[in-house]
């Protein structure tokens, strides 16, 4: 059964649901080479991407993902930025609301607001990122590229690398991760650590040595510089030399290990040049392709009516 | 003069005598004048409902002057007088603030004009609250202020800050501290715990209050002036205050009832009437709070009632305004304690009465002849679920809206005076 009417969290996901999105992600995977064969499925649909944060990687993953399937797709770029903020959100929603639209893409820079917008309007929302909430579309991207790589989406070691307090991007895959029963370890200095994460069934060394042992998959956060009201570390020099990802580093992992980055990178911070480049071990351009395809399957699922949801 | 007033059969909640006990109680001219004697002028029946003497509210926001479509001194005195309150403490975080003896004469003078609910209002140790130059301490107290206070705020710059308690200690003057330390709560909405850090939201962890109270304690016993820290609400703060209570006597502590009876659980999905400052913390707190209560190292509690509009309130939870309405929902919440068997009715007059009373020097909050008689008979039994809508305040934000409380004020009375309901 898949009832989710919204796509808000990892967090409300079940393994059921998160499988069923994979199984059909898979499958716009394959057909994305003949987009023509997808054109239909959203055909006079209204799909608005509203973001209160500039983004342009995943506007333009979801507006592709949006036009491959055949929706009409409207990007609105809201400056947050305005004194009056907070007052315009819900008067915005119930406006976009009135215009009747089919999907709702949101990313913002509050958690939890898309999750209030959700409650105030009748289509179906898709969270994009919510402050240091989640980014679940970023998790199933993820996990869908693991799965075409390595075969398989449990049984694996996880190792998350850098900041992790400011990283919505963590939090989804930590959730995803517990959720398939892998093993998650969180890799950074205790200062981008948050509070009580070990309450997640997460370990947690602030030695990326020890952290890379016996790991599959690294994933590497972007060092969010902006999102940082203090100093959280004392240089990137500093941070590079203990924390950022290099060939000689990456020998403490598995052989085989792959290295992921939700993008974009900062090069010579979180993560050597070269190394990323390395198509054996880097699949970041992977998980771009591998976003379409998990969009345009989330997409496709939540435009379905809920009686035809729910029979999957 | 007013007629006397006999109230008969009523289960009299003393918190005194630590005693509750079916008698009567005679009041003239505004002043309790007998307990069990004979029966003179209008006889109430109170059918073996608890009589009490009438809660002293600690902390209101009363939001006039300044921001009336929120709360008025008329508007929350009607909320008062609905929910047992017969005294409000006010703050002085109004706009203007209430920092000069001519606007608290103002303020006091509208008090009078707009409700028949006791105002006893603190004023701003420095001036316009930015904690640089001291307020008039000595023309504010001869002209009504109960306690000084810098609202949600501490005194930034410690010099200062001990400067002016001083003087308000040469002033036999009570402080009211907010005692959260500035640079670890900037930005903060949330308890540090694994639920803020799963809802990602910016946390204060509680060393923020223990630093805070620790400081701001050490300041007033340097100073040697009246300290009342106005919102303890974690356990490390209990035991801080417990020792300190033992060689300290100018020091009190009080706690709200929103962090007796709620945790940061409650915030489920962002939902913002749940949004206070101090943020309600983990479960593990409130209990020791409840210990703290219980063993009476906390002195008092109250609501810290602060009204925000819907449109403060309907936004996300980070940009959200904190506070919540609580004067008509103190004694109902406040009454769960007494179910759960974690207080009796007496004590729990005591720290919403009786003690509020003595720290400000007042001779309410009692049931003993000489007196005045600001009473409440209330049904502890009649249970409903608080409709937010039915609020008497002018703001509805209310974290119990739609629970089930039990406890309903059927009349209060201010110095033998009946002003709730209002026609009978």
């Amino acid at each position: 059964m898949f009832i989710q009417k919204h796509l808000l969290g990892i967090e409300n996901l079940s393994v059921y649901e998160i499988e069923a999105i994979l199984q059909l992600a898979e499958k716009f995977a394959s057909q994305n080479s003949f987009p023509k064969s997808t054109a239909l499925i959203l055909r006079g649909m209204t799909q608005i991407n509203l973001f209160f944060e500039s983004s342009t990687r995943t506007q333009a993953s979801f507006e592709i993902a949006g036009k491959r399937l055949g929706a009409d797709v409207i990007n609105f770029a809201v400056n947050t930025s305005s004194a009056n903020k907070g007052e315009t959100l819900l008067d915005m929603a119930s406006t976009l609301n009135a215009m009747l639209p089919n999907l709702l893409v949101i990313r913002h820079p509050h958690s939890g607001a898309v999750q209030l917008l959700s409650e105030k309007v009748n289509c179906a929302v898709i969270n994009a990122g919510d402050g240091n909430h989640e980014h679940p579309t970023q998790a199933l991207l993820d996990i869908l590229t693991i799965k075409n790589r390595i075969g398989k989406i449990s049984g694996l070691n996880i190792a998350i690398c850098g900041d992790i307090t400011h990283s919505r991007v963590a939090r989804s895959n930590i959730i995803l991760h517990k959720k398939l029963g892998n093993l998650v370890r969180l890799i950074g200095p205790k200062t981008l650590i948050p509070n009580g994460v070990e309450k997640f069934g997460v370990e947690i060394t602030n030695n990326l040595k020890d952290g890379l042992q016996d790991i599959d998959v690294i994933m590497v956060l972007r060092l969010q510089k902006e999102r940082m009201d203090g100093a959280f570390i004392a240089s990137e020099r500093e941070y590079f030399h203990q924390f950022g990802l290099d060939e000689t580093k990456m020998n403490y992992a598995k052989p085989q290990a792959i290295i992921m980055h939700p993008g974009p990178m900062n090069r010579g911070i979180e993560i050597d040049g070269i190394l990323a480049d390395n198509i054996n071990r880097s699949v970041i351009t992977k998980q771009v392709e591998m976003g379409v395809a998990v969009r345009m399957a989330i997409l496709d699922l939540l435009s379905r009516p809920s009686e035809e949801r729910s029979s999957l | 003069m007013t007629t006397p007033i006999t109230f008969i059969n009523a289960y009299i909640i003393d918190p005194e005598k630590n005693s509750e006990n079916i008698g009567s109680l005679s009041v003239e001219d505004g002043i309790i004048t007998n307990l069990g004697g004979s029966t003179k002028g209008l006889v109430i029946d109170c059918e073996k409902k608890c009589l009490a003497p009438g809660i002293i509210d600690i902390g209101v926001n009363i939001c006039e002057p300044g921001e009336r479509h929120k709360e008025s001194i008329s508007s929350a005195g009607r909320a008062a007088s609905a929910g047992g309150v017969t005294t409000m403490v006010t703050l002085p975080n109004t706009k203007p603030i209430i920092d000069s003896p001519e606007l608290l004469q103002f303020f006091i003078r509208r008090g009078k004009e707009a409700t028949n609910v006791r105002v006893l209002p603190t004023a701003a140790l420095t001036k316009n609250l930015e904690g640089k130059m001291l307020t008039e301490i000595g023309f504010l107290t001869d002209s009504g202020a109960v306690a000084f206070t810098e609202s949600n705020r501490t005194v930034e710059d410690t010099k200062t800050f001990l400067r002016a308690l001083t003087y308000a200690g040469s002033h036999d003057g009570l402080y009211l501290g907010h005692c959260q330390e500035k640079f670890l709560t900037k930005g903060s909405v949330a308890t540090a715990s694994p639920f803020s850090t799963k809802l990602g939201l910016p946390a204060v962890s509680a060393l923020a209050e223990k630093i805070g109270l620790e400081r701001e304690l050490s300041l007033s016993e340097m100073a040697d002036v009246r300290y009342h820290a106005s919102q303890i609400t974690t356990g490390e703060s209990v035991n801080i205050i417990k020792k300190i209570k033992e060689v300290n006597k100018k020091i009190t502590a009080g706690t709200s009832i929103h962090h007796l009876t709620l945790n940061e659980s409650n915030i489920g999905n962002y939902r913002t009437f749940f949004k206070l400052d101090p943020p309600l913390r983990e479960e593990q707190d409130r209990e020791k709070l409840i210990e703290g209560l219980i063993e009476g190292h906390i002195d008092t509690v109250s609501s810290y009632h602060s009204p925000q509009d819907e449109e403060s309130k309907r936004l996300p939870f980070q940009i959200a305004a904190s506070g919540a309405v609580g004067l008509q929902t103190l004694l109902p919440a406040a009454l769960k304690l007494v179910e759960d068997k974690h207080l009796s009715l007496s004590k729990l007059f005591k720290v919403i009465s009786l003690n509020p009373a003595k720290l400000f020097r007042q001779k309410t909050g009692r049931i003993s002849v000489g007196s005045p008689a600001d009473l409440i008979i209330f049904d502890p039994e009649t249970s409903f679920i608080l409709d937010r809508f039915k609020l008497l305040s002018k703001s509805k934000n209310t974290p119990y809206d739609g629970t089930l409380m039990k406890g309903k004020v059927l009349r209060t009375f201010v110095a033998g005076e009946q002003i709730f309901p209002r026609d009978s």
